[in-house]
């Protein structure tokens, strides 16, 4: 396998509060390969747009990246300036956030917002080249010419999120996320604007991390899904394994809760609350809600080890088919 | 015999635009649906944001007052109800909303909100009994009254939250629940439990429900009959297992293959058919006509009414024209309880 695009290392999130340090993202650790689609999955506040924005360096407020590596071209992010940071955003790695459609700045003209990333990374366009340049990447989401010359209340929903999708492939980065691109839209509408990321996905060759909770998104789009709870990955595989034989108990619980069209009145929920991550419990943060849990669970923390090739587990259901992995 | 609650023919417009050039937008056209009382069904009305779903739960609630035609209750006209007809009707019919999150006082515990609607409609002559209400509602909705009462919204997550709606709502023992998205902010995992709350109380206390919602797959899961909306108008209507697995309206089948499946092996086709909507003008004709992907000339020209294409459905398609086994007109005033029977 060719070296990974994007690596995160045993990556640390940290809230300070008055309540104190609430661990948002506890040791997360994942690799990146070229064109490949993953997909960060989990419940509220189980840490994946926190995860999202601590690679992307934009935490704010009380947030602190408290360790660990985010390696992009053998560059780790986590070390840059905020100056050398900026100028990486949007050229090397960008980021669709979650509500983006609303991150456009009201009284400014689409082509205006897109000219300013190419300005902003020193590449300013060349007043013959903007129109040709704008149009065509707006016709790469999908979105006509004369979008450029508009304001963002004159758009759609839908529309918005494709220019914000053009915003963020504008200068051809290697890894784009997009943290629940399409929550505020209408089915017809997500399956128009996830199609239309997976297509300029394709014709840069860029990866992509989608973070979200709506599993049909996830088997419809992705390669790869990892599995957060409680600020930590507790599952990483294909996403055909996930669907088909997850590993993890709470991954099992997820998949079936999942409605589907085959079988009517089978609710079947999660039993109990996701824990606070101000006071974990101990061992593994998963144990006070499985039904498999056994003693070690609440004294041992389990990492997460390839049980079989590809396959990334933290339970230590599965602790006798591996080798010990001493770092945890 | 006169329907629980029924809607006749409701449309509502609404002005938009300035003072010298408005506009009028049609939120709801034509709308009839009637609930028996001695039937009690889980019915969905489905459709994208803008198709008038929650104009609809307002009227049906009487919030607001049709533009033409009525919504009536137990035969009376919700809009011209004296006090105490009014009173019996806010207590029988009930809502859930959208937004766990709003409808609390973040100053409150979440007692308040049952307490309150104890006090308001005298539910309990001691607070002894009015404590073992609430510790039984509770029960009822699988919230332990131990981790719930005494605690402050913020404390609860959203499915606890939405859970104790319901139990307010129960509270009240209504005879319908008007629930309006009730989980599409609840979290995934947690919308199965409130989901499965909403189903209990139908099968246990026999209360109908009527489930407005974008989900499909939840609306497939939960009812037996759904309404399909379109800017405003029903575009199909009928048995939730027909609509579903075949969708006869160019739209609905449009929604329905845009359904992202769980199932990877089983991935969106090739065919992106589409387009968005153009714009709010009112056209002439098939209000889908500007995307449909099987437009014909008489599309463009006049309204498709309601064809009842079997037994247990109807579409408002020129497509299913010959199909037609009944009038339009004597469908459209049919309870919607009578027509699976």
């Amino acid at each position: 396998m060719s070296a990974p695009v994007l690596q995160v290392e045993n990556l640390h999130v940290h809230y300070q509060t008055s309540a104190g340090i609430v661990k948002a993202v506890n040791g997360v650790s994942f690799q990146l390969q070229k064109g490949e689609r993953l997909g960060l999955v989990g419940e509220s506040g189980s840490g994946k747009t926190t995860t999202a924005l601590a690679i992307m360096r934009m935490l704010e407020g009380p947030a602190r990246i408290a360790g660990g590596e985010v390696i992009l071209d053998e560059i780790d992010l986590l070390k840059l300036s905020d100056d050398e940071m900026r100028m990486v955003r949007f050229d090397r790695i960008s980021m669709v956030p979650q509500g983006a459609m609303n991150s456009l700045n009201p009284v400014m003209r689409i082509r205006e917002q897109i000219r300013d990333i190419f300005e902003a990374h020193g590449r300013a366009l060349a007043r013959s080249e903007v129109e040709a340049t704008i149009a065509k990447l707006l016709a790469r989401v999908g979105l006509r010419p004369e979008v450029a010359g508009m304001y963002p209340h004159e758009l759609s929903g839908g529309m918005k999120q494709r220019v914000c999708i053009a915003m963020a492939i504008a200068l051809k980065p290697q890894v784009i996320i997009a943290d629940e691109p399409t929550s505020a839209l209408d089915v017809v509408v997500q399956r128009q604007v996830v199609e239309t990321l997976g297509d300029v996905q394709r014709e840069l060759d860029a990866a992509v991390i989608l973070v979200g909770h709506d599993m049909g998104l996830m088997a419809q789009f992705v390669d790869r899904i990892g599995v957060m709870y409680a600020g930590r990955l507790v599952e990483l595989s294909p996403v055909a394994h996930v669907f088909s034989s997850p590993m993890h108990p709470y991954a099992r619980q997820l998949i079936s809760s999942i409605p589907n069209l085959e079988e009517k009145r089978l609710f079947k929920g999660i039993p109990g609350v996701a824990p606070s991550l101000l006071d974990p419990p101990s061992g593994c943060p998963f144990h006070p809600r499985c039904s498999e849990a056994m003693a070690r669970c609440s004294v041992e923390v389990p990492a997460l080890c390839e049980t079989a090739p590809d396959r990334w587990v933290a339970c230590l259901l599965y602790d006798e088919v591996l080798s010990h992995d001493p770092t945890s | 015999m006169t329907p629980l609650l029924e809607a006749q023919h409701v449309r509502k417009t609404f002005l938009t635009g300035g003072f010298f050039k408005r506009t009028e937008t049609v939120a709801l056209n034509d709308f009839s649906l009637a609930i028996d009382e001695q039937q009690p069904i889980i019915t969905a009305i489905a459709g994208e944001s803008g198709s008038g779903k929650t104009t609809l739960a307002r009227l049906l609630l009487g919030v607001i007052v049709p533009s033409s035609g009525s919504v009536r209750y137990k035969g009376v006209d919700v809009s011209s109800m004296k006090r105490d007809q009014w009173r019996a009707f806010r207590q029988d019919v009930q809502a859930i909303y959208q937004d766990p999150f709003e409808v609390y006082n973040p100053f409150y515990r979440v007692d308040h909100v049952l307490t309150t609607p104890i006090a308001k409609f005298k539910l309990a002559r001691t607070s002894a009994e009015a404590a073992d209400l609430i510790d039984a509602t509770l029960r009822k909705v699988g919230l332990r009254p131990e981790e719930t009462l005494g605690r402050y919204p913020h404390q609860l997550s959203g499915g606890q939250r939405q859970r104790i709606m319901i139990a307010r709502a129960l509270l009240l023992r209504p005879k319908i629940i008007i629930a309006d998205e009730p989980v599409s902010m609840v979290d995934a995992s947690l919308r199965a439990t409130v989901l499965e709350s909403l189903l209990r109380l139908h099968e246990e206390f026999g209360i109908s429900l009527i489930y407005i919602t974008h989900d499909l797959t939840t609306a497939y899961q939960l009812c037996r009959d759904i309404k399909i909306l379109y800017r405003g108008s029903v575009v199909e209507t009928g048995d939730v297992e027909q609509v579903i697995k075949q969708p006869q309206h160019p739209y609905t089948q449009l929604l329905v293959g845009s359904i992202p499946l769980p199932d990877p092996s089983r991935r969106w086709g090739e065919d992106t058919t589409t387009g968005t909507r153009q714009s709010d003008v009112a056209l002439t004709g098939c209000l889908f006509a500007d995307r449909c992907p099987r437009l014909m000339d008489r599309c463009t020209t006049a309204t498709p009414p309601l064809f009842q294409t079997s037994a247990t459905r109807a579409t408002a398609c020129y497509l299913y024209e010959g199909e037609t086994q009944a009038s339009a007109n004597a469908f459209a005033e049919q309870p919607i309880a009578n027509e699976v029977s």
